[in-house]
């Protein structure tokens, strides 16, 4: 039981999910139980994975005992074993959210997000850039149908968008990977990297294409800077607890574009290594300087969360610009900060949404809050962490992330990073100021809060708190975690043995 | 055969780009699956393409290289489904929003109207 743990993380929602495809009409109560308990149980799983891999050895699991670099393998490491348990953490408070009476408004709620969470493990789990491509499609196949669950206008005509791009994405995808497998002859990741040791001088230009083209691939499902149009109404005309959810979709990119520029295109690449790194930098820090005239713009709270998933996108990818392990590892400490904080201030804003009736969102006059003092509590936690100030877990990150740029790069980074804090502490006071001190009218509404639903707040926001308590144990394997990626050579001892002796030549 | 080939492969993706940039949802479906088509038979000649020649490594003799026709069964049966449901959506967002504009508003497009 113990070797195949690599591939629970797939294996248990592929099942849950089937179980609840095939029971979708039955009660409601046993859903829920199979949802959250399957959830659940991929929480302790990933858990154990983390255990396993926090050793520092690279770890495989090779589908149907087809060796590498033959078959298909799953690959644990520091990294993926830490996203693994970041998408588990996420998705328990989504589910648990959801079962108050989201997962209602519409059919198949807990089995597609159980496909969902197939889709994006597999994704972080794959050794395989082909794997990687179908593990894309059933993450993106499952967040078509959570996107629009419920209907409506807003969201079929921003989930048309988002299908359209995706499929046009994932074109791309597959013309990168054809690309990449004609010019070194293989698929595995690392495998790949020991090719392009020993590749020919006249086809790196070919190999150079195929990368710059995932890039755009991983920027589209990242949203970079051109490519983040679809973003903000995806995100801000989802049902609450698939937003969340969501928070960790962008982050998917982020992690496809450290696994492949760092294992495939790492210091053994010669010439084409590091080939990314003048595009992050500077697309990171675009994405940051229109992000911040959006945030302040932003009229509605849903969309204004929305747009603060752009900045953490921008940060997160200009520190993947700055390439040095100290960067990486800041980044990746930023990345769980941001990720869990987004995911609550979604749920957060569906909580402020549904007391203010009609108002809902928007940051107009509205009625006065029943629950105004706990709801403006947790939104102060929230917006401070996700504003960067110092005693969140934002500040830390933040600075983790300033302290490791170079003094070349400082400029830049510096001053983009704080304007876009202060612009974002501006719009979120604003906004808080409207939605829990503006002269209201009216009546409190009659609708309490769902235990389930604080729950899942409480869950995600929590995390800042806790992250601040824990930051050294964390920092200290974010920094584990990027020296690991800073070559592929641990990767190349494990899965290619034959190899290790030319990789590290 | 190679510039027959890549000429074929090439007016596909043009077709499927122009279309995918159309306004209406039609046009977007059907330059998608073009474009779907023309990935398929780009991804099918990675291997490098091979004439006469066995499927599988069948000794030295010349064979052709199987793992891309596995990628494209792959790639086609994905995006099959991904059209299946692009219809689908457009269907149903011609249905709730009354015209089948992409950005689901009636625009008035006299050039596309005159013809």
């Amino acid at each position: 039981m113990l070797q195949h743990l690599i591939v629970l993380p797939i294996v248990i929602p592929l099942i849950s999910g089937i179980l609840l495809l095939i029971s979708r009409h039955g009660s409601t109560r046993i859903k829920r139980a199979l949802g959250v308990g399957s959830t659940a149980l991929l929480m302790l799983i990933a858990i154990a994975l983390l255990g396993k891999a926090s050793g520092g050895e690279v770890d495989y699991y090779a589908l149907g005992g087809w060796q590498p670099p033959f078959g298909i393998v799953m690959v644990l490491d520091r990294l993926s074993a830490l996203m693994v348990l970041l998408t588990a953490v996420l998705a328990l408070g989504c589910v648990v959210f959801a079962s108050a009476g989201d997962d209602e408004q519409g059919s198949n709620f807990h089995g597609l997000f159980q496909f969902q969470l197939m889709g994006i493990n597999g994704a972080f789990l794959t050794g395989d850039l082909f794997n990687l491509f179908v593990f894309f499609e059933v993450l993106l196949l499952a967040s078509y149908a959570l996107l629009m669950h419920g209907g409506g206008k807003a969201r079929i005509q921003a989930g048309l968008h988002y299908v359209v791009l995706n499929l046009a994405g994932s074109a791309l995808f597959l013309i990168a990977v054809g690309v990449l497998y004609g010019a070194t002859g293989t698929l595995n990741m690392t495998h790949m990297a020991v090719r392009l040791a020993e590749l020919e001088s006249e086809r790196a230009g070919l190999v150079s294409a195929g990368a710059l083209l995932l890039l755009v691939v991983f920027g589209l499902k990242a949203a970079i800077l051109p490519l983040y149009f679809w973003l903000p109404r995806a995100y801000s005309s989802a049902p609450a607890p698939v937003a969340a959810l969501f928070a960790i979709m962008t982050k998917v990119g982020i992690y496809a574009i450290l696994r492949v520029y760092y294992l495939i295109f790492g210091d053994l690449a010669g010439p084409l290594t590091a080939l990314e790194q003048p595009w992050v930098w500077w697309l990171g820090l675009g994405t940051l300087a229109v992000s911040a005239p959006a945030v302040l713009a932003a009229r509605d709270l849903r969309l204004l969360v929305a747009y603060l998933v752009l900045v953490s996108v921008g940060t997160l990818l200009a520190g993947i610009g700055m390439r040095t392990p100290e960067a990486t590892g800041a980044l990746l400490y930023y990345l769980i900060h941001t990720t869990l904080v987004t995911g609550g201030l979604f749920l957060l804003a569906e909580l402020i949404g549904l007391q203010r009736g009609k108002a809902g969102t928007r940051l107009v006059k509205g009625r006065p809050l029943r629950n105004g003092g706990l709801l403006a509590l947790l939104f102060l936690v929230g917006a401070a962490a996700v504003a960067g100030l110092p005693p969140l877990s934002g500040g830390i990150g933040k600075a983790l992330l300033m302290a490791a740029a170079t003094p070349s790069q400082q400029p830049w980074l510096w001053s983009l990073l704080l304007l876009v804090g202060l612009c974002a502490l501006i719009a979120l006071s604003r906004a808080g100021s409207t939605l829990f001190w503006r002269s209201h009218e009216g009546e409190p509404s009659e609708l309490a809060l769902g235990k389930r639903q604080l729950f899942g707040v409480i869950w995600l926001l929590g995390a800042s708190p806790l992250l601040v308590l824990l930051a050294g144990p964390v920092s200290d394997y974010t920094q584990a975690t990027a020296d690991q990626l800073s070559s592929p050579t641990s990767h190349i001892r494990s899965l290619l043995p034959e190899h290790a002796n030319g990789g590290d030549a | 055969m190679e510039s027959l080939y890549a000429i074929t492969t090439g007016i596909l993706t043009a077709c499927g780009l122009f279309l995918t940039l159309r306004g209406r949802s039609f046009p977007v479906v059907v330059g998608l699956t073009l474009l779907s088509y023309a990935v398929n038979l780009f991804l099918f000649s990675m291997g490098g393409l091979t004439t006469n020649g066995a499927v599988i490594v069948d000794g030295p003799g010349d064979y052709a290289d199987p793992l891309p026709q596995a990628l494209v069964l792959t790639a086609i049966v994905i995006g099959f489904a991904m059209t299946a449901f692009a219809v689908i959506l457009a269907m149903r967002a011609r249905g709730d929003m009354g015209n089948d504009h992409v950005d689901g508003r009636q625009t008035d497009e006299p050039r596309e109207e005159r013809r």
